[in-house]
């Protein structure tokens, strides 16, 4: 008999309702809307903090249930940033632009107007002239399709790539690692069209509007919001059907499935693409609340950063990704922003500024060691749920099968 | 000026010693007493000549003294002396004919001589004719470089005077090199230059280059009819690869020939200061917003004759085909400029040859580094099969463990003796660690070791900046590996890189020395293979393991020694080079350490190939480089060298 989708997901409506209810106290709570109690710039850290989650989900998707260590994630994410970025940008400056010159005595031309863009624009590069990417810069509508198609044609392109020469497993890590750097080193070139180290900036002034940043925030955190839930929703989807279980089948064991007479590389793919899009929405949502973009922002330890988030929430369940990627992200925040109290020992005091990268670092490694099930793992204790007991012996015969511990699902 | 002081010069080559005067230097002082006194650069000229070509020995002495600012006037009867400061403000006057002191004199009395830097340059012109003579070594070489920097033709006679009677080989030889470069530039005897030129169109120094290419150097020019009087390099069609008709037109106009082009930046211009009454030539102000509409406007401002006319196409076409274009050569004589030409022609080769061997020693250089800096990880990743990110973090210890080894031993020579053991005990020992506290716990799960060994890396990149904090740390390397191998100017390569080498090619014999011929290497090869019917010969995996581990790290450490050496030493050195290890494995081969070879010997190559297309981006030289290496893995998924049969394991 078919169940509902809600019924098999018991735990979608019950994070649709945290977030709704957390979406609506920080509305209440913020500047803009609501008592002031949190200040505009928190309104923000919580906004990206959702982007965030969002792109965990992904992450979760792709790693969690399809098994593909991605490195490269974050590329995607930047991307979508430096897409809706570029509108950003172009429009904020057409604006002002347009402003100034119509103090001139002449009115401008259309070609006029655009020469001035660029060399607002590019003049921190030493250029003036638009390179050919931006050519549809000019459009809302085609650069939010760009958001989705470029990250998306690069996923499709790469994974095709890598997934048809069967390069599996740690190659694969490796292999995408060497993609977001390759990126990113070429957005740091001056010539790359994306001013390269100065990055896109300003782009937390939506052109035309007037509100304050404290109802934009706002306004930021409720589409974040609404992008996670929906993207919780998508990836419940995807995982709860047949098709959740082919990609889970892939990541237990890809040749068995193979064998079935599964395309493992067409699910493959879709997974891929699937979340590099999610993961390019979240970026579009999260650049425009933090300000600026730069490649530095690409680099591969974002993703890497990216694993360990997913990981100590807990790998193949959803909620457990957005767990890991809210704790861990605020967590930094509060310590690297200064906040958490040092330590005196006496003889040396610990100044978490310093110190909590070792930190992040150690309980990642014993995470990985002693809870490779992570924060999630605790929802376990609550709802009873337990391993088969199979007295330590592998699931399946492969090495590379789940052993007892790990296998929860 | 130059031309007479040239006379001056060959006619004291042609005589030096009959044309000395009876009279001492004072009389020719005194000749020009006027202008030495006034020392103003723009009239000293006659007297320096006069100096230098009065052939007296104390000339020199008497030069120097001056360029010194040692020079006094005795203003009672306006003679020249050398002072020297005496007791409180009086100055100890000599004669520079007799060399006998004259007196002493209060400061009020005399009066000082200061060239400026002008006439000090001028003067050391002059100068240089004795110095090539002088007996002093140092003094002679010393010439020679200040000729070099500032050639000028008037320092080729005494140049060519000099070098009969130099007694030092080496700098005979460097004479009469630089004799041949002037020659070049300044012989007024054409077929001596072309003589020069033809003798020295196969040497590679930059100098030559630099004394050829100002022959060869040509102007645009145009006129209506080509002149006969001048030596004409070739002539040029406007609208060519070499001369754009916008080019051509802009010659025109700044040569007077043709009326300039009414810019729209000047459209706009004429157009905001013509506006009467909120029009422009008829057309209302606001619908000026189109290219149209300005043209509209502007011509009938043009036809009431408030601004120029514009100028359209065909008064460009007009003006193109009345004149001619051509390139003429600074140097009037065509032989010449032929020679310099088929000369720099042939130097260009035999430059461009030494470059790409100057360009394989580079990749050579380069795959060498990639090579040391991945053959630990070939050893953990390519043997083991275990992925370890914090690898680099061992590069970076290891160099710090040389620069704290320097902080103790400050003998480069025997710190870094000392450093190299050091560093790998200090990885060996973090390497067993790890493989004991973390590893051996996922050997099933790749994945996961790649998680936690990261996580490692990033906690011991912390502690890095923790203890030696973010500012790069100094880790010179000894003295004898300064400099570099000079093959000529186009060909060199620093020591420290060929140390780099070596120390790459030692570990390359140290690594198949141990796994080929060692107890050790052999149980490492039977547990990777099999690790329980290795158990099962009596092999102890667990220990073999932490060892072949240990050995990659500690080697990992070594090379972080070698790599600090040329590398800044920071906490993000091991970052900097591990994608780049994991890339030469990986397209290697995995497992094999020729494959670790090949594949830094590519990456090597390539980087630097792609670097010498793009010279001027580094950075989409790596962009490139990896883009062809996830292209090179879809043809090679198992890399250049690929294990076959049992040995690949599956």
């Amino acid at each position: 008999m078919e169940r509902s989708f809600v019924a098999k997901n018991p735990s979608v409506l019950v994070f649709l309702a945290i977030l709704s209810l957390f979406t609506l106290g920080v509305t209440v709570l913020s500047e803009g809307f609501g008592i002031g109690v949190i200040s505009t710039s928190f309104v923000k850290t919580l906004g990206k903090t959702l982007c965030l989650c969002l792109i965990a989900v992904a992450m979760d998707l792709v790693w969690g249930f399809t098994g593909i260590l991605s490195l490269g994630h974050f590329a995607f994410f930047g991307l979508g940033g430096y897409m809706i970025g570029m509108w950003l940008m172009y429009e904020r400056t057409r604006l002002i632009v347009v402003e100034s010159l119509s103090q001139a005595e002449i009115p401008p031309t259309s070609s006029e107007v655009v020469d001035a863009i660029g060399t607002q624009i590019f003049g921190v590069v030493g250029s003036s002239e638009f390179p050919l990417i931006w050519a549809f810069s000019d459009s809302l509508f085609l650069q939010l399709a760009l958001v989705v198609l470029v990250p998306g044609l690069l996923a499709l392109i790469f994974g095709w790539l890598a997934f048809r020469s069967r390069v599996t497993g740690v190659y694969l890590s490796i292999l995408t690692q060497a993609m977001t750097l390759a990126l990113a080193l070429y957005l740091f070139q001056n010539d790359s069209g994306l001013r390269g180290n100065n990055g896109l900036s300003g782009l937390q002034n939506l052109p035309g509007v007037t509100a304050s940043q404290d109802v934009v925030s706002v306004w930021f955190l409720w589409a974040s919001a609404f992008a996670l839930g929906l993207g919780y929703m998508l990836a419940a989807w995807v995982v709860s059907g047949k098709f959740g279980s082919v990609i889970r089948g892939i990541r237990d064991n890809e040749a068995r499935v193979r064998f079935l007479g599964y395309s493992v590389e067409v699910y493959k793919l879709a997974v891929f693409t699937l979340t590099a899009c999610i993961a390019a929405i979240a970026g579009a949502l999260y650049y425009p609340q933090a300000g600026i973009i730069n490649p530095e922002e690409m680099a591969p330890i974002a993703s890497i950063y990216l694993a360990v988030w997913v990981a100590i929430g807990g790998r193949g369940r959803l909620y457990g990704a957005v767990i890991g990627a809210a704790f861990v992200s605020l967590l930094s925040t509060w310590f690297t922003g200064g906040q958490a109290p040092d330590i005196p020992l006496g003889f040396y005091t610990i100044k978490w500024v310093d110190w909590w990268q070792v930190l992040l670092g150690v309980s990642f490694v014993l995470v990985t060691l002693f809870a490779p099930q992570g924060i999630g793992g605790l929802f376990d204790l609550w709802t009873n749920r337990r391993a088969p007991q199979r007295h330590g012996a592998a699931l399946g015969p492969d090495e590379s099968a789940l052993r007892e511990k790990e296998a929860t699902e | 000026m130059l031309r007479l002081f040239l006379a001056g010069l060959a006619i004291l080559c042609a005589c030096l010693t009959a044309n000395a005067q009876e009279g001492g230097l004072q009389p020719i002082l005194q000749e020009h007493q006027e202008i030495i006194a006034k020392s103003s650069r723009k009239t000293i000229g006659p007297a320096i000549e006069a100096i230098a070509s009065s052939g007296l020995p104390q000339a020199q002495v008497m030069l120097e003294t001056w360029a010194a600012k040692n020079v006094w006037m005795r203003k009672s009867d306006g003679l020249f002396f050398a002072g020297k400061k005496g007791e409180g403000r009086s100055y100890e006057l000599t004669d520079f004919d007799t060399g006998e002191i004259v007196g002493t004199f209060e400061k009020s009395d005399l009066k000082q001589l200061k060239p400026n830097s002008g006439i000090r340059a001028m003067i050391g012109t002059a100068l240089v004719q004795f110095q090539l003579t002088d007996p002093d070594r140092a003094k002679r070489l010393a010439a020679l470089t200040s000729i070099q920097r500032d050639p000028e033709g008037a320092l080729l006679e005494p140049l060519r005077a000099s070098i009969d009677e130099e007694p030092d080989a080496d700098l005979k030889a460097q004479k009469q090199r630089l004799e041949r470069l002037l020659t070049i530039g300044y012989d007024e005897d054409t077929a001596a230059r072309v003589a020069a030129i033809e003798e020295m169109s196969d040497d590679l120094g930059v100098d030559v280059r630099a004394a050829l290419n100002p022959l060869v150097v040509t102007r645009l020019q145009t006129a209506t009819d080509l002149p006969s009087d001048v030596n004409i390099a070739g002539v040029l069609q406007p609208g060519s690869d070499d001369l754009s008709r916008d080019a051509a037109y802009d010659l025109l106009v700044a040569s007077d020939l043709a009326a300039p082009r009414v810019s729209a930046d000047d459209i706009r211009a004429a157009l905001a200061a013509n506006i009467d009454g909120g029009r422009v030539g008829g057309v209302p102000v606001a619908q000026l917003n189109s290219d149209a509409a300005r043209a509209q406007a502007y011509a009938a401002l043009a036809e009431a004759g408030t601004v120029p006319a514009l100028i359209t196409q065909t008064d460009i076409d007009a003006a193109l085909g009345a004149h001619v274009f051509f390139e003429t050569y600074a140097e009037p004589s065509g032989e010449v400029t032929a020679a310099a030409e088929k000369a720099l022609e042939q130097i260009e080769l035999k430059v461009g040859l030494n470059q790409t061997l100057d360009l394989t020693l580079d990749a050579i250089s380069l795959a060498s580094i990639y090579f040391l800096a991945a053959i630990g990880l070939a050893i953990t990743f390519g043997v083991m099969g275990v992925i370890n990110m914090a690898h680099g973090e061992f590069i970076m210890m290891g160099a710090y463990t040389g620069y704290v080894v320097q902080q103790f031993i400050p003998d480069h020579t025997l710190s870094i003796i000392v450093a190299i053991p050091m560093a790998f005990a200090v990885t060996f020992a973090m390497g067993v660690a790890m493989e004991r506290l973390v590893i051996r716990w996922l050997y099933s799960r790749p994945l996961e070791t790649l998680l936690a060994t990261f996580g490692i890396s990033i906690a011991l990149q912390q502690l890095a900046k923790n203890i030696f904090g973010t500012q790069a740390r100094p880790l010179t390397a000894p003295g004898w590996l300064d400099g570099a191998w000079v093959l000529n100017d186009v060909v060199s390569i620093s020591y420290i890189r060929i140390a780099i080498f070596v120390l790459a090619m030692i570990f390359l014999g140290l690594f198949l020395y141990i796994m080929k011929r060692t107890r050790l290497g052999l149980e490492m090869r039977a547990v990777t293979q099999n690790p329980r019917m290795a158990g099962s010969m009596g092999i102890n995996p667990g220990r073999v393991n932490m060892l072949t581990f240990g050995l990659g790290s500690g080697i990992a450490g070594i090379a972080g020694v070698a790599i600090g050496l040329f590398a800044k030493v920071t906490s993000d050195l091991g970052s900097d080079y591990i994608v780049q290890s994991f890339m030469t494995v990986v397209v290697g081969g995995v497992g094999n350490i020729w494959g670790a070879l090949a594949g830094a010997g590519m990456i090597g190559f390539l980087q630097k190939g792609i670097e010498w297309m793009n010279p001027s981006n580094t950075l989409a030289a790596q962009t490139y480089m990896i883009i062809f290496i996830i292209i090179f893995i879809q043809f090679r998924p198992r890399g250049i060298i690929a294990l076959k049969g049992r040995a690949a394991g599956d």
